[in-house]
């Protein structure tokens, strides 16, 4: 018994030099292609950096009330979704506690695809009855790469040979890359102008040739989850199962989140119908949330400092960090939230964690972040930040 | 007629480094810029079109990371991109690589030499304790010893107690450092010549000396700095090449609210009763500043821009002894593919090209390269660091094609009979031969190329006698000598006149030290 690869695994097992393997929904996919993962970060932020993105779940949501169904499901409003928008888009149980977040995209008046991170056929069957709607699991049968970088739509438009400069931030259009019939989407999980694209899986391994082939002059570099983690940091954009638990998942009420404590609000409709956790939903917005999610810049001289009391240089995470780390007042003291990841920023030259804190801690707040230097428990500075650490202008232009 | 807290005088990266730190800090701040684009010896052109080459510094040596977070560089264009590898092709068809990853480099150095594979790491330790003792200074103004003003002895205070705190050991392998020849320095750790021969030549980069003389060790060291920054990874190329670096720091200063002002050369600073008051231009208009920076190199800075007359005598004596000396040139090429290297023939595009190629393949061929410059001619076999900034950042060149950049040592300033347009030309070609011997084929690949002499150095970015480095960076010219004993501290005698280039301390390389430091201390002067 192994776990199972995806269709691209004829190029990708090849590539890997470090046998860096890691799981993700019942698959393998590389943590890093090369040694380190720093050139594939690298690539993000420069080049262009292909990801295989194939194990996220994907359904096929068709008929008269897909619409209906999706509407009724998740929080933003896909009523009002047109014909080629792609909606990013948490959804919640209904005490409005987050179960999940993914992408709905709208294929025509009644196809929809939506990926989510954890299998949510049952969930979508549940919310179904009465509906004249068929849903598909095709996640295995639908292959995925992310293609991210500042140099990633010149390389599409080479592979598609078309001019792909009027395709909108989160929309889709449906092309063909070497005679293969495939649907682009501008997403991607990078905060940068990036675009995703959907193939039939058994197609995935000449689009992968000519996605390669189109990028080597233009610096394609295939890359894995570490450095795809670095760059979800620097864009603020959280990670279930790390950054949040799913409500079902949860073991305690604590544990659970809602999309206005995550820093979703705006996927958050206020113009629609009943949806799943929508009057829990509307009386938290009138209270407001007591929870915010929000980047925190670690204050370098302090952390410098740490270090240099015990004659060390200092010492930064080589990759991302997925735990939680204690944050406390300026005084040391008192608890006020916790950091769920963090890491350095090859980019911005700064060490960057994502935390959950009470809302009333505001950006510019100081407060401090445990760290351990030398097997001791310091705290170093750190400044309440407001996300995304990094925003490129080429990500919607 | 409009008075600025501060003009700075010379667009590269240090005087925009004091500029954008003023600025921040509030003050009315305007930078006069000779050339038509900012960056001075960090700029980006487009010599051939579709090449884009960073003309002159093509590395980013050591670029502070809180100069980046505290002018918000990468909001305003900049990326540093790491490079990562070396590779020497060695005359007998083989090679020596150092690799990113440690095992692979270890491995790669065994089949040199096992000893030499387990003094390497040792060597490592060292100097990352060596660069992390002298580290702290490269943050600090230099106190000077001969003074008694209380913050110099609480500086010297402090200095004292950080190389007692060394420890025997280290403070023996400083004092090493300090005297004795890379190459000598090397011996005691190394039998394999080839790799002496490429560590050795950081020593060498930017003086007017051989890996065996003596001093040149030290130079070493500053070479570790950058990878001690190790994770923070400020050593590497810049996406754009280097005058990207140039135009976002130029970026971050205009959204703080500072005047950049091109084609506005400088012809001298006004000074009153001792006191500089503004600048005149070399169209003989005239600006009014409480604070006149210059960040041109000391002869520019003292000996043009002011009479000496407005100077301590014994002071113009100091900056006209300041060795410059430029030793170095570049040859930047467009190229219509990758050249092949003999030893690693089938690196094609691969890693070879994606790292910097160092053309020493011998301690004897770096100092044969000396040799002919002590004697006042270029080095017939030059020592070379070659990158190919295109395999790096895609954009410097049109899809599948390439830029090669060559940093040339030793091309001597004051050349036998001067240089010519045919000097430079047989210059060129010694460089182009050079690298055909270690890559057949090289010239068919070559679309374009251009040669800079030190001499084009000094007439295109005012470099005095082509040093890139704003002065050489001798021993006996740096720290508190740097550029004068008694005036390392951004100060000069004239009153309200700051110096914030290379030329100060700690000067040399895309560091910003110098430019940032300065503003402290005018920040810190209440001015």
């Amino acid at each position: 018994m192994s776990l199972r690869t995806t269709p691209f695994h004829p190029r990708t097992g090849p590539l890997s030099e470090g046998q860096a393997w890691r799981r993700w929904a019942g698959y393998v996919v590389a943590s890093s292609y090369e040694l380190s993962h720093d050139r594939e970060y690298h690539a993000i932020r420069n080049s262009a950096a292909l990801f295989d993105v194939t194990p996220l779940y994907k359904y096929l949501v068709t008929g008269r009330d897909a619409r209906r169904l999706l509407d009724h499901v998740v929080t933003r409003n896909v009523g009002k979704a047109k014909v080629g928008q792609v909606l990013y888009t948490p959804w919640c149980d209904n005490e409005g506690k987050q179960i999940d977040d993914g992408t709905i995209s709208v294929l025509d008046e009644q196809t929809f695809r939506m990926t989510s991170a954890d299998p949510t056929l049952r969930w979508l069957h549940l919310n179904a009855s009465g509906l004249d709607v068929q849903i598909k699991d095709v996640s295995d049968t639908t292959a995925a790469v992310s293609l991210q970088g500042p140099s990633s739509r010149s390389i599409l438009q080479l592979a598609a040979e078309r001019d792909l400069s009027a395709l909108k931030y989160f929309r889709l259009t449906n092309a063909k890359i070497r005679g293969i019939p495939v649907t682009i989407s501008r997403t991607g999980y990078t905060g940068d102008l990036g675009f995703e694209v959907w193939v039939d899986a058994g197609q995935a391994v000449p689009l992968w040739d000519a996605l390669i082939e189109s990028g080597t002059p233009y610096g394609i570099t295939p890359a894995g989850m570490l450095a795809l983690d670095v760059a979800r940091i620097e864009a603020g954009l959280l990670l279930i199962e790390v950054d949040y638990f799913s409500s079902r998942h949860a073991l305690i009420e604590a544990q659970k989140s809602s999309p206005l404590e995550l820093g979703l609000g705006w996927t958050v409709a206020t113009d629609k119908e009943r949806y799943n956790g929508q009057a829990a939903l509307d009386a938290e917005r009138k209270r407001g949330p007591a929870w915010q999610f929000t980047g925190l810049t670690v204050d370098w001289d302090s952390l410098e400092k740490l270090y240099a009391d015990v004659g060390l240089p200092p010492r930064l995470p080589s990759q991302a960090w997925r735990m939680s780390v204690p944050i406390y007042d300026p005084g040391g003291h008192k608890q006020l939230g916790y950091a769920t990841s963090g890491g350095w920023s090859p980019l911005l030259k700064r060490y960057m964690a994502l935390a959950h804190l009470g809302s009333e801690h505001k950006a510019g707040t100081e407060v401090r972040m445990e760290v351990t230097v030398e097997h001791r428990r310091k705290q170093a500075k750190a400044v309440v930040t407001p996300l995304p650490f990094f925003n490129p202008e080429r990500k919607k232009t | 007629m409009k008075q600025y807290d501060a003009i700075v005088i010379g667009g590269g990266h240090n005087g925009l480094v004091t500029a954008a730190y003023l600025a921040r800090a509030g003050k009315s701040v305007l930078v006069l810029e000779r050339r038509s684009r900012v960056g001075g010896a960090a700029v980006t052109e487009e010599i051939f079109p579709g090449f884009k080459f960073s003309m002159f510094s093509y590395v980013v040596s050591l670029l502070r990371p809180e100069i980046i977070r505290d002018l918000d560089l990468p909001r305003h264009g900049l990326h540093i991109l790491p490079l990562e590898s070396t590779v020497t092709p060695m005359e007998n068809g083989d090679y020596l690589a150092a690799w990113a990853d440690h095992d692979e480099t270890r491995r790669e150095l065994y089949r040199h030499s096992p000893r030499d594979a387990e003094a390497y790491d040792e060597y490592g330790r060292l100097m990352h304790f060596m660069a992390q003792a002298v580290k702290p200074i490269l943050g600090m103004v230099p106190p000077d010893p001969t003074s008694f003003a209380l913050g110099d002895l609480a500086g010297l205070l402090k200095l004292g107690k950080h190389f007692r705190g060394l420890g025997a050991e280290r403070l023996h392998a400083l004092v090493k450092l300090m005297t004795m020849s890379s190459a000598d320095f090397l011996d005691e750790w190394f039998e394999t010549d080839v790799l002496k021969a490429t560590k050795s030549a950081s020593g060498i980069i930017g003086t007017f000396l051989g890996p065996r003389s003596p001093g040149t060790a030290y130079v070493l060291l500053h070479h570790y700095m950058g990878e001690l920054d190790g994770v923070f990874r400020a050593w590497g190329f810049a996406k754009g090449g280097t005058g990207a670096v140039s135009e976002a720091i130029a970026s971050a200063a205009r959204s703080f609210g500072a005047e950049i002002r091109c084609n506005a050369g400088v012809s001298k600073v006004l000074v009153k009763g001792g006191k500089a008051t503004g600048v005149v231009l070399e169209n003989g208009d005239e600006l009014a500043a409480r604070t006149v920076v210059s960040s041109l190199d000391p002869r520019r800075t003292f000996l043009q821009l002011l009479e000496t007359s407005d100077l301590p005598s014994e002071f113009v004596q100091d900056i006209k002894r300041f060795k410059f000396r430029g030793s170095s040139g570049k040859v930047n090429i467009a190229l219509a593919g990758l050249p092949t290297f003999t030893c690693m023939p089938d690196s094609a595009g691969g890693r070879l090209h994606r790292g910097a190629v160092s053309i020493s393949p011998s301690l004897d061929y770096v100092e044969r390269a000396y040799d002919d410059a002590k004697y006042g001619e270029f080095s017939r076999r030059p020592y070379m660091d070659i990158v190919f900034p295109s395999m790096i950042d895609p954009g410097m060149a049109p899809p599948g094609k390439h830029v090669m950049s060559i940093f040339v040592q030793y091309a001597p300033y004051h050349l036998n009979g001067g240089w010519t347009d045919a000097k430079r030309e047989a210059f060129g070609d010694a460089v182009v031969n050079t690298v055909e011997s270690f890559a057949p084929g090289f010239k068919s690949l070559i679309l374009h190329r251009q040669v800079i002499t030190p001499l084009d150095i000094e007439k295109i970015t005012g470099l005095s006698e082509g040093n890139i480095f704003a002065g050489e960076l001798a021993l006996h010219q740096l720290f508190f000598l740097r550029p004068a004993p008694g005036w390392a501290k951004f100060a000069t005698p004239v009153r309200g006149y700051y110096q914030a280039g290379s030329g100060t301390h700690p000067g040399g390389g895309i560091m910003g030290a110098s430019g940032r430091l300065a503003a402290m201390r005018i920040l810190k002067d209440g001015r």
